[in-house]
């Protein structure tokens, strides 16, 4: 069996499962974010009294945190009430950041574990020998009355990735790369695992970005064999017991791809889809109006640094805005702490609080029609981050602080200074 | 829920995704009726004032892609769309769909053979689509079982309520 079929056989208390076989699996945690107050009306329509466990449900406000409206403040006030009422042990409301960070950061994911998350990125766990998927409010709801929930077991992509990257190619060039090669429905419905020498030696931050994007090929899952980073970096966050599956050596993958970074150029995704992927060098030096750093894909304390890396002691191109939202009170505390903050606001940068910020076009840095925007985050569907006339280009940070800098579209690796 | 469904087509791409379904900007939204005005806005904006009751949504590939955003059924739904057929679906929005009562069938090829406006007989149990304008028969994947008995109950909800409902 592989790793992922043995989290999935323990979690539905079973010796072993096979491919297409639909099982029912304990969950671990479940953590629903405040696009989905709905999960909450679900749950009442049904009949719900008590959640199953009030130890393993969060809420987290990222997606309107600080609320933009009325409407959306009215969803925070009665999702807090929610928590409340049923003494959820964990809550993070406005003031946290985003939820695919601050789990982590809280200590709530662990190698062998089943979590669940009212978001598609639920698929970042891999990064951590997770298995976490993102399902709908409703289904949510159901989750948090019977702690349960049935999976088709799914078949296995492996992407291998061997090499190490140039400086100024980051972890996003990576997956935007693979992305524009094999396309995004290669995975729908199967799990895509990732392995190959830059995986087993890279580090936590580029191993949750790789993994983040994973459901942009439409994986339900991904899954990355834990190395020494990932386990350190939970054992500075919990002490939890947890057991590290193998894959079998006599198992077969569904499909095999490798790939071999060592001369991979920084990718950009064009408008408007995410598969849309080239390498710079392909790619119109379009103007750019504004650049967001941030988000579950690209808002961590390494994307950060690699804007800083470019950008100190200078100042950005005066027709652009260079956005800048941390993935995490956590991260933002370390970034003031190190200096990168100021270096990014010397250079003209906007901060906002942590959160998910306009990756989804609900508030703080929307797009006017006809602008223009390069972007560390996810996904650049017309409309995305305000008017469906808008463009949206996705890169690595790395990149997003270069075109600030020079106000079109422009490669890093001719700025990157190497180090701070 | 009716054996037969009958319906006009509207015909969209591949990569249909939940931003196109439904823009995250009405994600504050609550009432159905309300986002029902804003279904397929992203990849139609005049959708919503031009489907009717039972009208059928056809698509290519990876349909309901992105986010997990149940809107986006909820959005379909109250538009009046009775089922939809895509050469396949993005696996949470099919999820989501089959939750919330809203049939769909993975169907290869519907695209090509299905123009914007066409008359179109959807036989979920037999997981057969008359093309009544061009006179063709079309075999798509009948829905699983396991689904099917979620979809003739009405959605997840009435189930739960009977399983779990007062504990």
């Amino acid at each position: 069996m592989h790793a992922i079929e043995k989290i999935l056989a323990r979690a539905a208390g079973k010796d072993g499962v096979k491919t297409g076989e639909i099982v029912s699996c304990k969950i671990d945690f479940a953590e629903i974010n405040d696009l989905y107050l709905q999960t909450v009306y679900s749950f009442n329509e049904m009949g719900g009294k008590n959640v199953w466990d009030k130890d393993k449900i969060a809420f987290v406000f990222d997606h309107y945190s600080p609320a933009p409206t009325i409407k959306t403040a009215q969803i925070h006030k009665e999702m807090r009430g929610f928590a409340k009422e049923q003494g959820l042990k964990n809550h993070f409301d406005i003031n946290t950041g985003v939820c695919h960070q601050v789990m982590p950061e809280a200590g709530l994911i662990w190698p062998g574990m089943v979590l669940v998350a009212t978001d598609s990125h639920t698929t970042t766990h891999g990064a951590f020998g997770a298995f976490g998927t993102g399902i709908g409010a409703t289904e949510m709801a159901t989750v948090m009355m019977s702690g349960e929930l049935w999976f088709r077991v799914p078949e296995i992509i492996n992407i291998e990735i061997n090499g190490k990257l140039q400086p100024g190619v980051l972890a996003k060039d990576v997956i935007l790369h693979v992305l524009g090669k094999l396309k995004a429905d290669i995975a729908v419905y199967k799990a895509i695992e990732f392995s190959g020498t830059y995986i087993e030696e890279t580090d936590v931050a580029c191993r949750m970005t790789i993994c983040n994007m994973a459901v942009e090929m439409g994986a339900k899952t991904a899954y990355m064999k834990p190395n020494d980073k990932v386990f350190k970096y939970i054992s500075e966050r919990t002490d939890k017991k947890y057991i590290i599956d193998e894959t079998d050596d006599d198992f077969e993958y569904a499909e095999k791809y490798v790939f071999n970074i060592d001369d991979l150029s920084p990718q950009i995704a064009v408008p408007h889809s995410v598969d849309n992927a080239f390498p710079i060098e392909e790619v119109d030096k379009v103007k750019v109006n504004q650049a967001f750093i941030g988000s579950c894909t690209g808002g961590r304390l390494e994307d950060i640094e690699e804007a800083v890396k470019i950008l100190i002691g200078k100042k950005i191109n005066t027709d652009t805005r260079l956005l800048i939202i941390p993935a995490s009170t956590e991260v933002y505390k370390k970034a003031i702490k190190l200096g990168y903050v100021e270096a990014l606001l010397d250079a003209g940068a906007t901060f906002s609080s942590p959160g998910c910020g306009p990756c989804l076009g609900t508030h703080q840095g929307l797009l006017a029609p006809g602008e223009v925007c390069i972007t560390a985050t996810n996904r650049n569907f017309p409309g995305r981050m305000g008017s469906t006339e808008a463009s949206i280009y996705l890169a690595s940070p790395a990149t997003v602080a270069a075109s600030a800098l020079i106000g079109e579209i422009k490669d890093p690796r001719e700025l990157v200074r190497g180090s701070i | 829920m009716n054996k037969v469904l009958k319906g006009k087509a509207f015909v969209f791409g591949n990569n249909i995704d939940t931003d196109q379904i439904y823009p995250g900007r009405y994600l504050e939204l609550v009432k159905p009726d309300e986002i029902a005005k804003h279904c397929l806005e992203g990849a139609d904006p005049e959708f919503a004032s031009k489907a009717a009751k039972g009208d059928v949504v056809v698509s290519g590939t990876n349909f309901g892609c992105g986010s997990s955003r149940e809107h986006a059924v909820i959005t379909l739904l109250n538009a009046g769309v009775s089922v939809i057929l895509a050469d396949s679906f993005a696996r949470i929005f099919y999820r989501n769909s089959i939750n919330l009562a809203l049939p769909l069938m993975v169907c290869k090829g519907i695209s090509k053979k299905v123009s914007n406006g066409d008359c179109l007989e959807v036989n979920l149990e037999e997981g057969i689509i008359i093309n009544k304008s061009t006179g063709e028969k079309i075999q798509g994947e009948k829905i699983s079982e396991y689904a099917m008995e979620i979809i003739k109950s009405g959605g997840i909800k009435p189930l739960f309520r009977k399983k779990f409902g007062d504990k």
